[in-house]
C-alpha cells in the first residue's frame, strides 16, 4: 500500500455488530478468506473472532497503534457505533480496556490509510438505530442518510477519502472483499464513491436487475401471497427498484438472492432501510404502489403498468401467482405440448 | 488474592469481559460480562408483528436461521396457522446446516487455535497441533472455510442468501424446491459428508454416530487421522474431562420438529442423570446483576429497560433461570436430554466438561449431515412449501427453538396488532449469565472456579478453554 511492496496492515473491529459481516466474509476464498487475504497481499494484524491474540496481546496491540508506533493501513468497522448513553459509549465498551469502541474509533481512525464501514451498520446505523435507538448508534460517518455520525462530516483518512461505505445487512463477501482489495490497489478513488459513500461498482446497479422474476415484471404479474412466482413490487414490499446493489446479478451463498429465495428486498444497502414497517406488504396510495422506481415519472408508470398488464401472457399471468410453474413456456409448432 | 481481568476476548461471537479472583494460582471467583447492548427488545416494540422476522434474526449473524425460526414460532401462534410439511422439512435442512456451520466454525476457527498457542510450545503433540491449527495460518482452516462455504450453499437454494433471510415464515418457508434444486441439495449433502468422513472424522459417519462407550472412543480414537481423533489425544494429554465443570442441570428445547416428533427430544437432565419434562413456564429472567430496571421475572410479563448506573450490575445479560436454577445448554445438553448413549455415558464418567462439550458437538454435527440427507429425501416436490398466514392475534405467545449454542426463546406480546413487548432468552444468556438475586453464579461462572491460572495470570490458556468450550455468541447474550 506505501508503495514498498509490503503487506497492507488491516485491522478489523467489531461494534454494535451481530457479528453477520464477518460470518458472510469467511465464505470468500475458493481456498478460505485467509488465504485469500495473504495471496491479496494484506496482513491482518488482528480480527475479534479469527485472531489468536487475546487479552492484553490485544490491548498492547491497539495502544502501539494508537501510539503510532505501529502503522494502520486499514481500518475496518462492523456494527453501528453505540454513542450512549450520554456520549459515553457505555453500551458498546471494548472488553478489557476500559474504553468504549466509540472513543477508540475516534482515537484509530485518523491513523489510518482509509476507514472501510462494512454493513449497514457501520455505514448508516442499521438495525440498532431502528424505532427509539436505545443505544445512540450511528453509522461511522452518516446518521441514516445524513452526513456527520461518529467521526463527523469533515472526516477524511489519511489518504484524504472520506468513510468506505461498503453498504449490506450483511453485504455479499464479494462487495467486501473486491472494496478491500480495490483500496489496496489504489484503484477506489473518491470519484469511485456515490453520495452515500458506497463504492459505485456496487452502487451503480439496481437489486432489480437480474431478478428472475424481471419477466413477471415487465407485465406487472404480481405474486399475491409468499411462495408465489410472480414479481414481488405490486403487493409483496420489494423495493428492489430502489435499492443499490448487484444483488441478482451475482450469487449468494453458490446461487441465492433474496427475490430468489421468494422474499422482497427490504432495502438494507440503503440508509435508513431500518426504519421502515411492514417489510412484506407494499405501501399503497389509491392502490398504487408508494415506492416506485424513482427515475420514473408516476404517471407512465402507471399508464405503462397498465398496458402491460393487458398484454400479459397466461403463462406470465397464471405462473405470478402459483408457487411451481403451471405454464411451461411453449413454442408454436411444438409438437408435445397440445 | 488478585484480581484479573480478561478481555478483549476473542475468537467468540462478540464482545466478553471475564473478571477472576485467583487465589493459589487458581480461579476462587469468577464475574462473567457482556459488554455490549443494542436495545433489540425496545427497537422491537410498537412495531407490526410480522416485522420480528426482518429485525429478530439480525441479533445474530452466526444463528439467524434459529433466530428466524424462535420468531416464525411465537408468530405462528399468533396467526393460529399450520406449517406446509415442506415448509418443515426446508426449515430443518437450512436450521441443520447452519449449526453444522457453526459447530465447524467453533471447533476450527475459535476453539482449536488455543492448542497452537506458545504455551503449550514444550509439549510433545504440539508441533502438529500448530500446523494443523494455528489461527489464520494453520492448515485445517484451508480445508474447513472452503466446506463452510459449500455447506451453507444450501442457504442460497433454501433461504435465498445467509445470513440474514426473511425466507422461514409462520407458514412455510418462500421458496418451492423444484427437482433441479433438490439435486444440488444433494450434491452439497454429498459434499458436505465428503469433507466430514475424509478430513473431521476419517471415517463412515454411520461408525461415528454408532460410538455409543467412552471405551469404543477410546479405541476408535487410536492410530485414526482426523481432525476428530486429533482432539481426543490433546484433551487427554492436557486431561480436559477435569477442566471447566458445569453445575449439572443440563436443559433443551427440544429441536428439527417433523412429522415423527422432534429430532432431538425437549426436557432436562438432573445431575443424577435422570431425564425430565422441561417446564417451560418456570423459566425466568432475574436482573439483579445486570445494567436494567427490575422488571417481572418472567419473560412473558418482563420489559427491558437498560440502567447503566445501577449498582451491583455487571453485565447486559441477565441471568435466565429454570425453577430458580442456573442451567448448562447446547449441543451436550441436547445430546443428554435426548439420550445419545455415548454422550449419556461421557456425562456418567465425568459430568460436563470442556472436553464432553466438544464431544458432543462433533457428535451432532455427525447426525445432522446425516438428517440433513433424510430431510432432502422426504421433500414432496410437488406440494406446497408455505401455507397462507392470517392475522395476528392479540396475547402472548412463544417460539422455542434450539440454536447450536442451546435453547432460544422469543415471548412476543400482541395488542391492538402491535408488538407490545418481546423479550428473548438465548443460549448464551443461559451460560454466561451474571449472578442472581440469590448470589447463584451462572454456569460459566462455576466452571471457571478452580481453573489452574499458575503465573500465566491472565494469559493463562486453561481459562481460554473453559470459556470457549461453551462455544459462546455474546452477540445474542444481551441482544
Ligand atoms: S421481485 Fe423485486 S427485484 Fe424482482 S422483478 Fe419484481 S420488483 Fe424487481
Ligand atoms: S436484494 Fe435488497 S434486501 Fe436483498 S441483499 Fe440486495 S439490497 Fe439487500
Amino acid at each position: 500500500m506505501d508503495g514498498s511492496g509490503t503487506m497492507t496492515r488491516m485491522l478489523w473491529l467489531q461494534g454494535a455488530s451481530c457479528g453477520g459481516c464477518t460470518m458472510s466474509i469467511l465464505e470468500s476464498g475458493a481456498s478460505g478468506w485467509f488465504d485469500e487475504l495473504r495471496q491479496s497481499g494484506i496482513d491482518l494484524v488482528w480480527h475479534p473472532s479469527v485472531s489468536e491474540q487475546t487479552g492484553d496481546e490485544v490491548v498492547d496491540l491497539l495502544e502501539a497503534i494508537r501510539d503510532g508506533r505501529e502503522r494502520l493501513d486499514l481500518l475496518v468497522l462492523e456494527g453501528s457505533v453505540a454513542r450512549g448513553p450520554g456520549l459515553t459509549g457505555r453500551f458498546n465498551m471494548l472488553a478489557g480496556t476500559n474504553r468504549s469502541i466509540y472513543h477508540w474509533l475516534l482515537d484509530l481512525a485518523p491513523l489510518a490509510d482509509y476507514v472501510v464501514a462494512v454493513g449497514s451498520c457501520a455505514a448508516y446505523g442499521g438495525i440498532p438505530a431502528a424505532g427509539v435507538n436505545p443505544t445512540d448508534a450511528v453509522g461511522l460517518q452518516f446518521e441514516g442518510s445524513d452526513v456527520g455520525g461518529a467521526l463527523g462530516a469533515s472526516f477524511r483518512s489519511k489518504r484524504g477519502l472520506p468513510v468506505i461505505n461498503v453498504a449490506g445487512c450483511a453485504p455479499h463477501p464479494g462487495w467486501m472483499m473486491e472494496s478491500l482489495l480495490a483500496l489496496t490497489n489504489g484503484d477506489l478513488t473518491a470519484r469511485e464513491l456515490d453520495g452515500f459513500g458506497r463504492p459505485t461498482f456496487i452502487a451503480n446497479h439496481l437489486a432489480h436487475h437480474g431478478c428472475s422474476r424481471n419477466e413477471f415484471y415487465e407485465f406487472k404479474a404480481s405474486a399475491e401471497t409468499m411462495s408465489e412466482r410472480g414479481c414481488l413490487m405490486e403487493h409483496l414490499g420489494c423495493r428492489a427498484t430502489q435499492a443499490v446493489g448487484d444483488c441478482n446479478q451475482r450469487s449468494w451463498n453458490g446461487g441465492g438472492s433474496c427475490t430468489k429465495g421468494g422474499y422482497a428486498c427490504i432495502a438494507c444497502t440503503s440508509p435508513g432501510f431500518e426504519s421502515a414497517q411492514n417489510y412484506l406488504q407494499t405501501a399503497k396510495l389509491a392502490g398504487i404502489p408508494v415506492g416506485l422506481p424513482t427515475d420514473m415519472p408516476k404517471a407512465w408508470f402507471v399508464a405503462l403498468a397498465a398496458l402491460s398488464k393487458s398484454a400479459t401472457p397466461r403463462r406470465v399471468r397464471v405462473n405470478a401467482t402459483a408457487d411451481h410453474v403451471v405454464v411451461p413456456p411453449s413454442r408454436s409448432g411444438d409438437k408435445r405440448s397440445s | 488474592m488478585t484480581r484479573i481481568t480478561v478481555g478483549p476476548f476473542n475468537r467468540v461471537e462478540g464482545d466478553l469481559e471475564v473478571r477472576l479472583d485467583i487465589e493459589q494460582g487458581r480461579v476462587a471467583r469468577a464475574e462473567v460480562t457482556a459488554p455490549l447492548y443494542r436495545g433489540f427488545e425496545q427497537i422491537l416494540e410498537g412495531r407490526p408483528p410480522l416485522d420480528a422476522l426482518v429485525i429478530a434474526p439480525r441479533i445474530c449473524g452466526i444463528c439467524s436461521v434459529s433466530q428466524s425460526i424462535a420468531a416464525a414460532g411465537a408468530l405462528r401462534q399468533a396467526m393460529g396457522v399450520a406449517t406446509a410439511p415442506n415448509g418443515v422439512l426446508a426449515t430443518n435442512i437450512a436450521h441443520a446446516a447452519e449449526n453444522a456451520a457453526d459447530h465447524l466454525t467453533h471447533f476450527y476457527i475459535f476453539f482449536m487455535p488455543d492448542f497452537a498457542r506458545e504455551a503449550y510450545a514444550s509439549q510433545a503433540w504440539h508441533g502438529a497441533a500448530a500446523e494443523r491449527f494455528t489461527a489464520t495460518k494453520g492448515s485445517a482452516a484451508r480445508e474447513a472455510l472452503p466446506a463452510r462455504a459449500r455447506l451453507l450453499e444450501i442457504m442460497g437454494v433454501i433461504a435465498g442468501k445467509w445470513p440474514h433471510s426473511l425466507a422461514f415464515q409462520p407458514g412455510g418457508t418462500t421458496r418451492a424446491i423444484e427437482l433441479g434444486e433438490r439435486i444440488r441439495l444433494n450434491a452439497i449433502a454429498a459434499s458436505f459428508r465428503g469433507f466430514l468422513e475424509r478430513v473431521m472424522f476419517a471415517d463412515k459417519l454411520e461408525n461415528v454416530v454408532a460410538l455409543s462407550t467412552p471405551d469404543e472412543l477410546d479405541r476408535w480414537r487410536d492410530g485414526r487421522g482426523g481432525d476428530f481423533a486429533h482432539f481426543l489425544a490433546v484433551a487427554d494429554a492436557l486431561s480436559l474431562a477435569d477442566l471447566g465443570k458445569g453445575p449439572g442441570l443440563l436443559m433443551s428445547f427440544g429441536a428439527y420438529h417433523d412429522s415423527d416428533g422432534a429430532r432431538f427430544r425437549a426436557g432436562i437432565r438432573a445431575s443424577n442423570g435422570e431425564v425430565e419434562a422441561l417446564p417451560s413456564d418456570r423459566i425466568t429472567e432475574d436482573v439483579s446483576h445486570a445494567w436494567m430496571r427490575e422488571t417481572s421475572l418472567d419473560p412473558a410479563e418482563s420489559r427491558t429497560v437498560p440502567d447503566a448506573d445501577k449498582a451491583d450490575a455487571y453485565s447486559w445479560c441477565k441471568a435466565p433461570r429454570l425453577a430458580g436454577q442456573p442451567v448448562e445448554v447446547g449441543a451436550l445438553a441436547r445430546q443428554a436430554v435426548d439420550g445419545q448413549p455415548l454422550i449419556t455415558a461421557l456425562l456418567a464418567a465425568d459430568g460436563s466438561n470442556v472436553r464432553n462439550r466438544v464431544i458432543a458437538r462433533l457428535i451432532e454435527t455427525a447426525q445432522l449431515a446425516l438428517s440433513i440427507e433424510g430431510w432432502i429425501k422426504a421433500l414432496r416436490l410437488n406440494e406446497p412449501f408455505c401455507l397462507n398466514s392470517g392475522d395476528t392475534a392479540d396475547g402472548n405467545f412463544v417460539g422455542l427453538v434450539e440454536a447450536a449454542r442451546g435453547s432460544l426463546g422469543h415471548w412476543l406480546a400482541v395488542r391492538s396488532g402491535r408488538i407490545e413487548r418481546y423479550q428473548i432468552i438465548a443460549p448464551t444468556s443461559w451460560n454466561f449469565s451474571p449472578r442472581d438475586a440469590g448470589g447463584i453464579a451462572g454456569p460459566l461462572e462455576q466452571a471457571l472456579v478452580g481453573t489452574e491460572v499458575g503465573a500465566a495470570g491472565a494469559r493463562a490458556v486453561g481459562i481460554q478453554h473453559v470459556v470457549r468450550s461453551f462455544d459462546p455468541c455474546m452477540v445474542c447474550t444481551a441482544h
